[in-house]
């Protein structure tokens, strides 16, 4: 891992977003990760995805749990406040931070330690109460920052380091947060930036919860012969079923498809996600099939990615909160405190 | 046989089935009384089940504000047959028992003046509707009982009417049972009896409200747009009550949209993180819980007080330890709160006594967050929380304005060079913070629960950690400064012998005293209402050669703080300890006083035990 940072410099030509920003305004801290951590590139398709959508970093907050995964969020948009938590419970730091001022995104980043087991619990209620936010899990199999025990994403057919046999199925996130009734479920791979990219920004323009499960290799702990996430064995047994494009609002969507190879899928502030089938039998808008299909596909060895489930009908916690416009960390005394009449019935009432 | 004679003095306990519609007829009677101006201290004490399990509810009616538990009763209204003779059992020797004698009871006392009206019997011949006969039931003794203690029915009628406004075909039929109860006691009994209410002075313009809505109260007047929570007895009724008067107080006119989120939590670890997130945010946030779920939000307490953010919690304690007794009251969680998490933590807390002082308090607190960014924690007993109480309206200065703390808003930010979320510019050990959102180019910063120098940059760096550790302690004393001092029962020293108190426990006190003085032993007291503790708690305690320190706890834990932030002596330092889930009484707080203080010792007197 390297200890020297970029420049702080930027070459006065580099292209800039619509907001007048370039790619190195989204970046951060210099990562602490080991050389070839799946992370960093994930990473690296978050500031690629934030400077392509032209997010306004200061109105993003990021948050995490505890694991190499949630180290992550320093590595990116250091102009963005973060929060690293404890370990499973971000998705309570999100849904009340959301609350608090539904006018900022928010990236939730975490682990399968993170998610698939002390924060299961949590994970499931976010979902539940789809709560608005982009939630990304850096799924390696196994607990990196512990030196390599196996989480409960590791496959049943995956063998330790030293060959060590994993007694318990594993679950799969995707397939749990279908069941549990999540909008927007996506499955991606490290190794695969232009799938991963776009399926960010769809998640990120999303208007709810949106999952992207990234498989995401520990380099040093589970990246073996044997083990069924490591770069190889992903690369070999990628099953991808939506290829997923994400046109902003302002773009014209320029390629056609023929009538059944592609599906648009339009999201509240006018931006599409074309979804293109490399499955035919694949429908990633209903949840019955795609739990059958991963089901089935799971059972094969296969890595299915792809946007595996969208629907865009399904309400929010913001709309479910029927909260004023105006952010709730903006209110003032004269918009929350009662006046002297209420206060007056309240001691009037409890007169009896 | 000799009967009991007191004019609006006495103890009266209804002993009810639970879920059989008790509570509204009870606290009916508690209205009534309250509404002739005669304090009273409703008490509900009720099983951890939600029917059929005996529960009661006793009402002690103290013109003169004694207004703690006593123990004994003086009029038992025994409707439980399955407790029929516990109940017996505790009637003070020539007091009375109400019961219904449309069933027979053995009934082996005879000191005890012994009343039966057949409540099952009246209601059955008078109702058809089988809801109706085992409800008003309840209420025929409230009509029964306006007789017995001559209690004016018009004023009963008032209550009434008042009760059911909105539901205006329910009152007939109430006021006809209350008047089944009343003929019956008025034909067969010769009325009224030794015990009596008679209209008074003694209630002014205070209001009767319960803890938990009043400290609801305080959170909507404080500012508090995020709640989230976990029900667990005895808070849950703090989130509904501050529910309700949202559904009254933050509904833009308009719109119909909500200035509040309210979030029903699948957890306390949620509900906590929920509550952190919303005050990371820039929103005022709390939630409430009781033991078991501080106990599971100790974690997050570490982060925020190591993290530094704002949070409002209340902990409505109950009986301890572990599940311990979900429905009766004990003030046992002081340290497990003072102390909240693994490491170095220190939390503050709040120690109100009476529904006004958690309206007042429960606002407050979301300015001492803010101002201190750390944990504030409201502590609370169930006692407080779920019974109603006589207490003073509710006041607001509509001029007051939030204190926010140390916030750097974009154009404080534009002035300064590099922001360091951890630096301290003042010496105060506080920093300041940002919300995000407020600067595109400054400002933002990691919020995290390791180890990180002055710009949230993390380090393992020793000297930094431990330098900042030492700030927080910094910050902790500015806390003395800055929460509500001590409350001194004498303007000046007058005695060796302190008395130490807090909470709940207030309310037994002046009656203690009283008993105290009776015996010619004078104290000082000294009320306790925040932790960290102003130099003046030290000071008392200092200055007595004896001070007792009454808990509602077994560890005797409030004595531990001060022993441990104090560095105070233990020997001079008692207890008087109770802690079988009941209120204190002021008989238990006197009785152990004097036992240890020799009769007659006072100032510069014989030195105590």
């Amino acid at each position: 891992m390297s200890y020297i940072r970029k420049p702080a410099f930027q070459h006065p030509n580099l292209p800039k977003n619509e907001i007048g920003l370039t790619r190195r305004d989204y970046e951060g801290a210099m990562s602490t990760l080991c050389a070839g951590c799946g992370h960093d590139s994930v990473s690296a398709a978050i500031i690629e995805a934030c400077y392509a959508l032209g997010v306004e970093p200061h109105r993003l907050a990021k948050l995490s749990g505890i694991g190499c995964s949630s180290k992550t969020p320093t590595y990116f948009l250091s102009k963005s406040h973060g929060f690293n938590s404890v370990h499973g419970r971000m998705p309570s730091i999100a849904t009340g931070a959301s609350m608090a001022n539904t006018g900022l995104k928010y990236i939730g980043v975490s682990g399968d330690g993170d998610s698939a087991s002390i924060g299961l619990g949590q994970f499931a209620h976010a979902i539940r109460r789809q709560v608005n936010m982009l939630y990304i899990i850096e799924n390696n199999g196994t607990y990196g920052l512990t030196k390599g025990q196996f989480s409960a994403t590791n496959d049943r057919a995956s063998v330790g380091r030293k060959g060590q046999k994993n007694q318990f199925d594993p679950i799969d996130i995707c397939s749990l947060a279908i069941q549990l009734g999540a909008s927007f479920v996506a499955r991606g791979f490290s190794g695969d930036k232009a799938q991963l990219v776009p399926l960010i920004e769809s998640g990120m323009a999303h208007e709810g919860f949106a999952l992207i499960d990234v498989v995401s290799p520990c380099v040093t702990f589970n990246n073996h012969l044997g083990s069924t996430k490591s770069f190889d064995f992903v690369r070999e047994h990628n099953n991808a079923v939506m290829a997923t494009d994400f046109v902003p609002a302002r773009e014209q969507i320029h390629a056609e498809y023929d009538k059944g190879e592609a599906v648009d899928v339009q999201l509240h502030d006018d931006c599409t996600i074309r979804l293109r089938k490399l499955d035919d039998d694949y429908d990633p808008t209903d949840r019955a099939s795609a739990l059958k299909y991963l089901a089935d596909h799971h059972d094969r060895g296969e890595v299915v990615t792809g946007l595996l489930h969208v629907d865009t009908g399904i309400e929010n916690l913001r709309d479910k909160a029927q909260l004023v416009d105006q952010p709730l960390n903006e209110l003032v005394e004269r918009d929350l405190v009662p006046s002297q009449a209420l206060l007056d019935e309240v001691n009037q009432r409890r007169r009896w | 046989m000799a009967a009991l004679n007191a004019i609006n003095e006495f103890v009266i306990r209804f002993a009810n089935v639970n879920g059989s519609g008790s509570a509204s007829a009870n606290v009916m009677f508690a209205k009534i009384v309250y509404r002739m101006g005669v304090p009273v201290a409703p008490k509900n004490i009720f099983p951890s089940n939600i029917q059929g399990l005996p529960t009661w509810f006793e009402a002690r009616v103290s013109a003169k504000g004694h207004l703690g538990r006593r123990e004994g009763v003086d009029l038992m209204v025994a409707m439980n047959p399955q407790t029929f003779a516990e109940d017996l059992a505790d009637v003070v020797p020539g007091g009375y028992l109400l019961y219904d004698s449309t069933f027979e009871q053995r009934i082996s006392r005879t000191d005890v003046n012994v009343i039966g009206v057949p409540l099952t019997r009246l209601c059955l011949e008078a109702f058809e509707d089988p809801r109706q006969r085992q409800l008003f039931k309840n209420v025929a003794y409230v009509g029964a009982l306006a007789a017995f203690l001559d209690i004016d029915f018009e004023a009963v009628k008032e209550v009434v009417s008042l009760q059911f406004r909105g539901k205006e075909k329910l009152v007939g039929p109430n006021i006809q049972a209350l008047e089944l109860g009343r003929d019956y006691a008025l034909r067969h009994y010769d009325c009224p009896l030794g015990l009596r209410v008679e209209k008074c002075d003694a209630v002014g313009d205070k209001i009767m409200i319960d803890g938990n809505s009043a400290a609801a109260l305080g959170c909507v007047f404080g500012g508090a747009t995020v709640a989230a929570w976990y029900p667990i007895t005895p808070s849950t009724s703090v989130a509904e009550a501050f529910e309700r008067y949202c559904e009254r107080m933050r509904v833009d006119e308009k719109t119909g949209e909500h200035k509040y989120a309210i979030i029903q939590a699948e957890d306390e670890l949620a509900a906590i993180g929920m509550a952190i997130g919303a005050n990371w945010n820039g929103a005022r946030g709390f939630t409430a819980t009781s033991g078991p779920g501080i106990s599971l939000m100790t974690e997050f307490l570490g982060l925020a007080y190591f993290a530094e953010i704002p949070l409002v919690l209340f902990n409505v304690q109950r009986g301890g330890p572990s599940t311990g007794m979900p429905t009766r009251t004990q003030q046992s969680d002081i340290t497990a709160c003072a102390y909240a998490s693994h490491g170095d933590t220190k939390q503050m807390l709040l120690f109100p006594s009476e529904p006004n002082e958690c309206f007042n308090m429960s606002a407050d607190a979301f300015d001492y967050a803010d101002r201190l960014q750390t944990p504030i924690i409201v502590m609370s007993d169930l006692d407080l929380g779920m019974n109603d109480w006589v207490c003073d309206p509710f006041e607001w200065d509509q001029e007051r304005r939030f204190d926010r703390g140390k916030v750097l808003d974009a154009e404080a930010l534009d002035k300064i060079e590099k922001f360091g979320r951890y630096r301290d510019v003042d010496g105060d050990g506080i920093c300041y913070r940002t919300y995000p959102g407020t600067h595109p180019e400054k400002g933002a910063f990691f919020t995290r629960g390791t180890s990180r120098d002055n710009y949230a940059v993390y380090t393992e760096d020793g000297d930094v950690h431990a330098e900042n550790l030492r700030r927080l302690n910094r910050k902790f004393d500015t806390g003395a400064k800055i929460l509500p001092g001590p409350e001194f029962g004498q303007e000046s020293q007058r005695s060796t012998i302190g008395i130490i108190y807090f909470g709940t426990t207030a309310t037994a006190m002046p009656e203690a005293l009283e008993q105290l003085e009776d015996q010619d032993i004078i104290v000082d007291t000294m009320r306790i209402r925040a932790f960290p503790f102003a130099p003046e708690v030290a000071e008392f305690v200092r200055a007595h050669e004896t001070v007792y320190i009454i808990e509602q706890n077994r560890d005797a834990q409030m004595r531990m703080l001060l022993m441990n932030e104090c560095d105070l002596a233990p020997d001079k330092m008692k207890k008087i300890l109770n802690y079988d889930g009941m209120p204190v009484t002021a008989r238990f707080i006197a009785e152990n006083i004097a036992a240890a203080v020799k009769p007659g010792a006072r100032q510069g007197g014989v030195a105590a035990e």
